[in-house]
């Protein structure tokens, strides 16, 4: 997958497979910005099996806060960020 | 004194059963851990003073070699640029090594508050700070910090200017986030063994601020 540059909106997958998934259920399907990439690391849901698995790129991803809780109580500044593996992001533009 | 001791009113010089903590039920989970470990040993993978030797290890971990890390980021701010572009090599100049994760320092600054949580399981920056408190494995934690931090953060005694950003910190991967506090009003004369005092493990974690000076 080419590299997502800082910036670039993002669409988290909004899929329920089953295993050993690092993907919130809460960040599913939501849209935020990618802040940067942290390298390749041992893709999580097949290592928690003692598969090896190919190394996925990770990346900070910002959500504001009102994008995920439709009542957010705090002001639109407010942000959760996550890391997440490049095959959870769909690219937005 | 626990609280629960502490709770029910009696006469203080009345007799009571000491606790008994080994009277408790292992869970489902607790026995299967137990029998991995005393098959690893029978089987001479590990030894049980290998086990014993990684309790220690774990247990001689405190949030006071994370102080040491922030109180030299405040006193240098060579030291602060290399903890905040790679903070693995910075706090192993101070001979503190990330085994596993890699370690992310984020700051607090006069428009951005940040907290770490791990709504999934317990991330945290063990090799750094030790083992985590109790309330952040809690699930009224890990699932309340991002849906109302700011009440979180309030009921923590820290309430954060509405101008002020709150970033929630989510430790879904492999980095593990340590928080730099402010360095708080007042400490210019300070040494790095006086500011390292005011750094708490909440304040590392971004539920509190540092400690005010000469309390």
């Amino acid at each position: 997958m080419t590299r997502l540059a800082p910036g670039t909106p993002i669409r988290v997958r909004e899929d329920f497979p089953p295993g050993h998934i690092r993907t919130p259920v809460y960040l599913r399907g939501k849209t935020g910005e990618v802040i940067k990439f942290f390298g390749n690391f041992d893709n999580a849901e097949t290592a928690a099996y003692g598969l090896p698995g190919l190394k996925k790129g990770v990346y900070k991803v910002r959500f504001r806060a009102i994008d995920l809780w439709s009542d957010y109580a705090g002001p639109a500044i407010d942000a959760i960020e996550a890391d997440l593996y490049e095959h959870w992001l769909e690219r937005l533009t | 004194m626990s609280e629960e001791h502490h709770l029910h009113d009696h006469e203080h010089g009345s007799v009571h059963a000491p606790p008994q903590p080994d009277d408790k039920v292992h869970s489902y989970y607790q026995i299967l851990g137990i029998a991995l470990k005393e098959l690893l040993i029978e089987k001479g993978v590990v030894s049980a003073d290998d086990v014993r030797r990684q309790i220690e290890r774990r247990d001689s971990i405190t949030p006071a070699n994370g102080a040491r890390v922030v109180a030299k980021a405040w006193t240098d701010p060579a030291f602060r640029k290399r903890l905040l572009d790679d903070a693995n090599g910075a706090v192993s100049e101070l001979g503190f090594e990330m085994t596993t994760a890699k370690l992310v320092a984020i700051e607090n600054t006069a428009g951005e508050h940040n907290v770490v949580v791990c709504t999934l399981c317990s991330c945290y920056p063990r090799d750094l700070l030790g083992l985590p408190p109790s309330w952040y494995k809690s699930r009224a934690y890990r699932a309340r910090v991002v849906r109302e931090p700011r009440a979180v953060l309030a009921e923590f005694g820290t309430h954060v200017p509405e101008h002020v950003v709150v970033r929630v910190h989510d430790s879904t991967a492999d980095m593990r986030f340590l928080v730099v506090p402010e360095r708080p009003e007042g400490t210019q004369g300070l040494g790095e063994a006086e500011l390292a005092a005011l750094v708490t493990r909440d304040s590392m974690i971004g539920v509190a601020r540092a400690s005010a000076p000469n309390r």
